[in-house]
């Protein structure tokens, strides 16, 4: 193959089935996808969950992750979300023209090996190649397949008044490991993103405590935002306490820097549980058995809304003040003082 | 600084103890008091501070968010020029949702195709001037005291380095003068001020003298966090029951009272005072900085003949009241109706360190 991806390659012809054969099949083997047909032909039991997404991040390799591995776990873990094992993933590359061949094969590469580890198999993809200017490097589009265990399965709208309000671990490292890399900022400790398929743990949590009221992964928006889309849809005040929100002291020295909010970053390995309060313990025992839960904690409640007011999160501040913790109206901006 | 010691000043003990002396010294009287700098703003309000502050403190924001002061007519400068071939808009990320007539913005100025570049600092601006000799990069000059050292610094590098396609469009503001022209309108009920940490760090204490000497009030430099906020008001109601108005600098570990001359300087070398147009406000008299003639050539007013006219604020817009803190955010007939922030009316709804964005977001 040539040492940079030509437009060729997206032809369907002699050179798109080098690039399958020689870098998809040797990376993602599994025996679905070794029957090269134009699908998968799959065997799943029960209720299904799907979920789409479609990755784009500058840049492509990151502290702590690439592209390649955000589209297995991002995938992986919005089905999860759903009370779902992931079974499957479908896989689609939009690769700008004059990629360095090197750099695609250490993406797939990445993107075989989060599969592999995360247990879900690529059976079907697709590869366009665009010309120069028309997309940035690459872009990768993931569909994951999983069976549901659980019945009722968790939702959004399923927050009640005195359920636990519970997250996995620390917040707002995968924005501003990506944030300080595209401004060159070096931190004394650097700033790991925590991208991590998170299909594990929750099976474990599912499986041993089989009312989970809302599992959500807080990606863009942050916490902030995922909590505020749960007490919308629950019609319901969630309530969290700012001592009790574990963020890492390099991610807050680093936002009061750019003046960003940590509760807004996005996450790629983190989820917030809700469950009946009585059972936060047992909840949290059978995160923290998992090394992606180990900082897992409680950091607030469900209360009910106050009459006449829609959904929202409130914030106790360390100062015992309280105050809105709002949605964003887009991407967090740096100021300028 | 590090990291430990900051938090001392968010301590709960410490603060309680503090906000315990504030409750007996304001013995039930009330102390209306002003910060100027929407750090001050947001801290207050993010911290939680505001909603256990004892209830005879009024907390009122003044014109101290420098994207709220920026005049419409300079947003439309501003945007305009980004419509222009050729030029590249440098920017703070502040500016980029603010919106001028018509509902327009940098943001979507970049959507359709104008060459915006967010940047972190003036040398980022420089640089990106030095890779785009093609282009003509004019940095946006918005903020007070605090920002334009080094937009003054860029214009003095680019000079050096014989940079001929940089320019800066000046719109910086000052705020001691900002601060007369509130304090000499007689309808103002202003007890007291925190003055800005920031500012203060390069204009250090003595400009702030008349504000007790001609207009009786006591004034405190604060930091941001909420014991320095705290320790400000604990002062500021301690000189109101004793009828003293005197000027303090309570943020010694980054304010010196001479503040410092060296950026003073630099101010001095590259700009001089200009009447400037404060939104929600109107003209005041030397208030602004411009290019000096030396450094004319990084001028982009000058380069691309950019005039500023005063226009006739927005229809029911009480901006200009809650800047000069005669009106409460949440009493303006627009407030989180016709005016929120997606669609700011007004400028203290635009900026996130606006009063009224700061109330719409954190006010429970």
């Amino acid at each position: 193959m040539s040492d940079k991806v030509l437009l060729d390659y997206g032809s369907g012809g002699k050179a798109s089935q080098r690039l399958i054969g020689e870098l998809f099949l040797r990376h993602f083997d599994n025996p679905e996808l070794r029957r090269m047909n134009d699908g998968a032909v799959l065997s799943v039991s029960g209720r299904i969950a799907v979920s789409t997404d479609t990755f784009t991040v500058d840049p492509v390799f990151f502290p702590g992750g690439d592209i390649g591995r955000l589209a297995v776990h991002g995938t992986v873990n919005d089905v999860a979300m759903m009370g779902a094992v992931p079974r499957y993933l479908t896989c689609g590359f939009l690769i700008e023209e004059g990629l360095e061949m090197a750099m695609l094969e250490r993406i797939v590469e990445s993107l075989g090996a989060a599969a592999r580890e995360a247990g879900v198999w690529v059976v079907t993809g697709d590869t366009k190649v665009v010309p120069k200017g028309a997309a940035d490097k690459i872009f990768i589009n993931t569909t994951g397949i999983g069976e549901v265990i659980v019945d009722p399965a968790p939702a959004g709208d399923r927050a009640r008044p005195g359920d636990a309000i519970l997250i996995n671990g620390t917040l707002g490292d995968h924005g501003l490991a990506i944030l300080s890399t595209r401004q060159g900022l070096a931190f004394e400790t650097p700033v790991l993103s925590d991208c991590a398929s998170l299909n594990r743990p929750i099976e474990a949590l599912l499986r041993g405590l089989p009312d989970v009221h809302v599992l959500r992964d807080p990606t863009r928006g942050g916490l902030a935002t995922t909590l505020n889309e749960i007490a919308v849809a629950s019609a319901a005040t969630c309530e969290i306490e700012e001592d009790l929100i574990p963020v890492r002291p390099e991610v807050r020295g680093g936002c009061s820097l750019l003046g960003l909010d940590p509760l807004y970053l996005a996450n790629e390995g983190k989820f917030l549980c809700i469950v009946p309060g009585d059972q936060a313990e047992a909840a949290l025992a059978i995160m923290r058995a998992d090394p992606l839960c180990a900082g897992a904690r409680k950091i607030g409640e469900v209360v009910p809304a106050e009459a006449g007011q829609p959904g929202r999160v409130l914030l106790k501040t360390g100062l015992g003040g309280k105050r809105l913790l709002g949605m964003l109206e887009g991407e967090q901006l740096p100021r300028i003082c | 600084m590090s990291l430990d010691i900051l938090d001392q000043f968010h301590d709960p003990v410490l603060c309680k103890s503090v906000l315990e002396r504030l409750r007996a010294t304001l013995d039930g009287k009330p102390l209306r008091f002003m910060e100027v700098c929407g750090t001050h703003t947001v801290a207050i309000f993010r911290s939680g501070l505001r909603s256990i502050l004892p209830k005879e403190i009024v907390h009122l924001s003044g014109p101290g968010c420098p994207v709220c002061v920026t005049h419409e007519a300079e947003i439309n400068a501003f945007l305009d020029l980004a419509e222009k071939p050729g030029v590249i808009v440098a920017t703070f990320g502040d500016l980029m949702r603010v919106p001028g007539s018509k509902g327009r913005t940098l943001k979507a100025a970049q959507a359709d195709g104008a060459r915006v570049a967010v940047v972190y600092s003036p040398p980022d601006a420089l640089k990106l001037a030095a890779e785009n000799p093609d282009a003509t990069v004019v940095f946006l000059g918005v903020g007070f005291e605090t920002t334009a050292p080094g937009v003054a610094a860029s214009v003095k590098m680019a000079k050096a380095q014989g940079l001929a396609n940089y320019r800066v469009l000046s719109f910086h503001k000052l705020v001691p003068p900002a601060l007369d022209a509130l304090l000499s309108d007689p309808d103002t009920d202003i007890d007291a001020f925190i003055m800005p940490g920031h500012v203060s760090a390069i204009i250090g204490l003595a400009p702030y003298r008349p504000v007790a000497e001609r207009y009786g009030k006591a004034a405190a430099i604060a930091g941001f966090e909420p014991l320095d906020i705290l320790q400000a008001l604990l002062f500021l109601a301690e000189c109101k029951k004793g009828g003293r108005a005197e000027v303090v600098n309570l943020y010694r570990r980054v304010v010196r009272d001479e503040g410092n001359a060296k950026a003073r300087a630099m101010l001095a070398e590259v700009f001089r005072p200009a009447d400037a147009l404060w939104r929600g406000i109107g003209e005041i008299p030397g208030s602004g900085l411009e290019l000096a003639d030396e450094y004319a050539a990084f001028d982009a007013k000058r380069s691309f003949g950019i005039e500023i006219k005063d226009c006739p604020p927005l229809p029911g817009c009480k901006c200009g009241e809650v800047l000069k803190g005669k009106m409460a955010p949440n009493l303006c007939p627009l407030f989180g109706k016709a005016c929120t922030p997606a669609k700011p009316v007004g400028p203290c709804m635009v900026s996130t360190e606006g009063s009224c964005a700061a109330y719409y977001k954190y006010q429970v």
